[in-house]
This record gives structure tokens, C-alpha cells and sequence, in this order.
């Protein structure tokens, strides 16, 4: 008796972990490990934020996908308890918010404006153009200079061009939306740089708006500028809504481009069995297998409870903060056996890469395809592509909500 | 088998299309599913209970006969 009272005095008085948690040096695939650690030992655990605001994390796949499945549980920030990423997410979403940030039903009317073009048959028709983008962009680095950075030269450039080809936004503006996004999601950003970064985009997006209500294209801005003028949307909200479709659409699939290629890289049998294929299903398998294994939004998906919720042995009460981390539950070995093993040829279409529930991502139809491009095309017509630095010298994305690497210089 | 969508749930994340595109299709307007085969051949039922699996909005109801 008396051991397990002072057994749970240490307990109660050890400080909670600190999350986010850091990745191993060395392993910069893997999951944090005291995040694995917690899956095995206490799966759904209280954790401490950089406010000392303590919500649930929640490392298991059945748990993750229970609770992002459940209608009692809210993406909205402006619920008491929501587990604010830093102070920069924390104020931006006081002043705008997206359907990002919404519950059924506002949730689903808003989403419901911006799905059709991302259906699996209108996507696909985009596969000729995504190919003639991509063989470009190699036909260009080929005729250049080694080593050549693939984030600025490849990974990057490519879901940008096709981004602003769905949204209509200028390809030639790229270095200033891509300089604003970027400083939006870093989590290093102070608050008066996430405004600045949001206002400028926003700015941006919503004098593209104006110009498409005066001369609509076909194009996802001039489907948002008509609802504009049907009175459905304001005219901000049509542009916030532009800033979230432009991040989302090149700064996701760029990381999985550059840090996909250096797990590749890394595991060259994995690399040689894709390069060899000739099944577009192959592909497709190891699409789902990097989304997967890589994991890149990192930094948990947030919600909080709205009601008190039973789960796992533990009571979530309405108000507490919920942090999904999905970088463990893709890597749960009661799912994905030997999760820690690349494995092109696995079926890991259970994985929560896009995260799960209501709001699982949008454009998930638009990523696979150009990655299904993108892996199917690059390896094979440069063969010989090699890191031209050594792995422990990239520049890893710690500090970014979405992970993968700042730079990839290569060669062949 | 006989299969049953929930047309509100629906969030057009198209993974049903995806899997099973002789069982489900999307409307042209919003994405939102449409479903083509209630009681699909044998030879799809791995692909139609997969689907309803990762069905993020759980839209997707298989009944097994």
C-alpha cells in the first residue's frame, strides 16, 4: 500500500511531458520517441503546451480515429480549452477564421463550396497536365548545373504551378506567396509576423477576387468570386479561403515531393522496386506508404471536447484540449505491422496522413496524383539521383507545422 | 451485401471513388458521393467494405445478407 501511494505522489508530481516532442537525432522519419514511448505505456495522456495549457495527446490509431470521428469533439479555436499550436495560431484565428475552424453545419456548407473541383474524375483530368509540368521541370534541371537544390528547382515549383493553374492566381507571384506561406506555418513566427504574413495574402487573394468578378476564367476564384456575388460568401471570405486552398496546395506536397525522395534515397531497394515498376497500382501503393511512413503534419491535429467523452480508460471532460498525433498512429504496429520499415509494397491505405474524420484533407485527390506523377516519373528519368550532402547535414523542418527539408541539394 | 450511403455525412474526400469506382461516383456539383451499385458482384466486396473503412466520415454503411 504504502509503495503504491508513493509510487503515485512521484507521479502526480513528475512534470508532464513537454509537447511538441523531438525526434531522435539520427532517425529523421520516425516519430518523437517519447511520443512512441506513450503509445505503448499510456496512449491517451495528459501532455504540457508552450502556454502550460495541458490537453490529451493521443499517440494510438484506433484512439486517433475514434476521436477525430466523433462529433463530440470540436475543431473550432474559439472553444475555451482548444490547444493552441503557438501564440501566432492562437491570435490569427480570432480574426479569421476558415471552414478549418468550424463544426457541422457551418463546416460542411462552406467545404461544400470548394470540393468539386477536387473529385477524383476532374482531378485525374488534370494527370496530362501534371505529367508535362513534371517533365519539364526535369527537362530543366537536367540541362543545368550540379548539385541543384530539389526543393527550389522540383519539389516546390511543381504543386505551385499546379495550384495556381486550379485557383487562378499569377505562377509569376510565386516568390511572394511562397515567402508569406512560408513564415504563416512556421511555428517560429511571431504574432505580428503571422498577421503580416496573413494580411498580405489575404490582400493578395482578395484582389485576385475583384478581378475575377469583373473577368471570371475557369477557374476554383472565379467559382468563389460567383458566390461572391450570389451573397453566399464576402468577398474575404472568398480570399481567406484562396489563402488556405494556396498554402495547403503547395506547401503539403512539396514536403512530401523533397522529403519522400530522401527516404527513398535512403532505401535504395525500396527505390529501385518503385523505379522498376510498370503498375500504376505499385505506385499507388507506395504513395499511400510514404504519406504514411513520413507523416509530415506534425505537430498534432487540435481539437477539444465538447462533451465528456469516455475512451481508452481515460475521461476526457468537455473543455479539455485533444492533440492527435498522427505521425504514431501511422506508426501503430497493431495497423501497420513493422511500422517502422519502409515498405513500398504494404497496403497502409488505412494510414491518417490527411487526417481523419469531417475534416480529412480537401485536396488529398490533387496530392496523390502528383505524387503518383512525381514518383513514378523522376526516379526513372534520372536514375542515378543522389543526395549531394550527407543526410545529417539537411536542413530538417523542426520548426514547421508541416515537416520535410528547407533544402535538397542533389545530383546524378 | 447491400450498401447504403449517408449522403449528408459526406465530405467528397472521393477515397470510395478511389477503391470501388464501380460502386461510387460523385456528383459533378459538390464531389458528394452518388451510389451506383446498392448490391455490388461478389468480386468488389473487398474493395466496397475497404471504402467504408476509410471513409472519413463514416457515410459509407455495408450490410452483409
Amino acid at each position: 500500500m504504502t509503495e503504491t501511494l508513493a509510487e503515485t505522489t512521484t507521479e502526480a508530481e513528475e512534470p508532464l511531458a513537454a509537447f511538441p516532442m523531438p525526434r531522435a537525432a539520427g532517425c529523421p522519419f520516425a516519430p518523437a520517441p517519447a511520443a512512441r514511448a506513450l503509445q505503448g505505456e499510456r496512449p491517451i495522456a495528459k501532455v504540457r503546451l508552450w502556454d502550460g495549457s495541458t490537453p490529451w495527446l493521443v499517440t494510438r490509431h484506433a484512439d486517433q480515429r475514434a476521436l477525430l470521428g466523433d462529433p463530440r469533439v470540436s475543431a473550432n479555436p474559439l472553444v475555451p480549452g482548444f490547444p493552441h499550436p503557438n501564440e501566432g495560431f492562437r491570435e490569427n484565428a480570432k480574426r479569421r477564421r476558415t471552414f478549418l475552424g468550424m463544426d457541422d453545419p457551418e463546416h460542411a456548407r462552406i467545404r461544400r463550396m470548394v470540393t468539386a473541383p477536387f473529385a477524383i474524375k476532374r482531378v485525374e483530368a488534370m494527370r496530362p497536365d501534371i505529367q508535362k509540368i513534371t517533365d519539364d521541370l526535369i527537362d530543366t534541371m537536367l540541362a543545368g548545373p550540379t548539385p541543384v537544390d530539389l526543393v527550389r528547382a522540383f519539389a516546390l515549383p511543381l504543386p505551385s504551378l499546379v495550384i495556381c493553374r486550379l485557383l487562378g492566381v499569377p505562377y509569376e507571384d510565386h516568390d511572394f506567396f511562397q515567402e508569406h506561406s512560408a513564415r504563416l506555418i512556421n511555428m517560429e513566427s511571431s504574432v505580428e509576423e503571422v498577421f503580416r504574413a496573413n494580411e498580405a495574402l489575404t490582400d493578395y487573394l482578395d484582389k485576385l477576387v475583384t478581378v475575377k468578378l469583373a473577368d471570371p476564367a475557369d477557374d476554383m476564384l472565379s467559382e468563389l468570386a460567383a458566390r461572391v456575388r450570389a451573397g453566399e460568401l464576402t468577398q474575404r471570405e472568398a480570399a481567406s479561403m484562396g489563402v488556405l486552398l494556396l498554402i495547403a496546395g503547395h506547401e503539403t506536397t512539396a514536403n512530401m515531393i523533397a522529403l519522400g525522395t530522401v527516404a527513398l534515397l535512403e532505401h535504395p531497394d525500396q527505390l529501385a522496386a518503385l523505379r522498376e515498376t510498370d503498375d500504376p497500382k505499385a505506385v499507388a501503393r507506395a504513395v499511400e506508404e510514404l504519406l504514411r511512413y513520413l507523416s509530415i503534419v506534425h505537430n498534432g491535429r487540435r481539437r477539444v471536447a465538447l462533451e465528456d467523452i469516455e475512451i481508452g480508460g481515460e475521461t476526457i471532460r468537455a473543455g479539455d484540449g485533444i492533440v492527435i498525433y498522427t505521425g504514431t498512429g501511422n506508426w501503430d504496429a497493431e495497423v501497420f505491422p513493422e511500422p517502422e520499415r519502409l515498405d513500398i509494397s504494404r497496403d497502409a491505405r488505412r494510414h491518417m496522413a490527411f487526417g481523419f474524420g469531417v475534416h480529412q484533407c480537401l485536396g488529398q485527390p490533387l496530392a496523390r496524383l502528383e505524387l503518383h506523377v512525381v514518383y513514378s516519373t523522376l526516379y526513372r528519368r534520372i536514375p542515378t539521383l543522389r543526395l549531394a550532402t550527407a543526410i545529417d547535414q539537411l536542413p530538417f523542418k523542426h520548426d514547421g507545422a508541416i515537416y520535410g527539408v528547407y533544402e535538397l541539394p542533389v545530383t546524378w | 451485401m447491400r450498401v447504403e450511403v449517408d449522403v449528408p455525412k459526406c465530405v467528397a474526400s472521393g477515397q470510395c471513388v478511389m477503391i470501388a469506382p464501380d460502386v461510387f461516383d460523385q456528383r459533378e456539383e459538390d464531389g458528394i458521393v452518388v451510389l451506383l451499385d446498392e448490391k455490388p458482384p461478389a468480386a468488389l466486396h473487398a474493395d466496397v467494405r475497404e471504402s467504408a473503412v476509410v471513409c472519413p466520415a463514416a457515410a459509407i454503411r455495408v450490410v452483409e445478407e
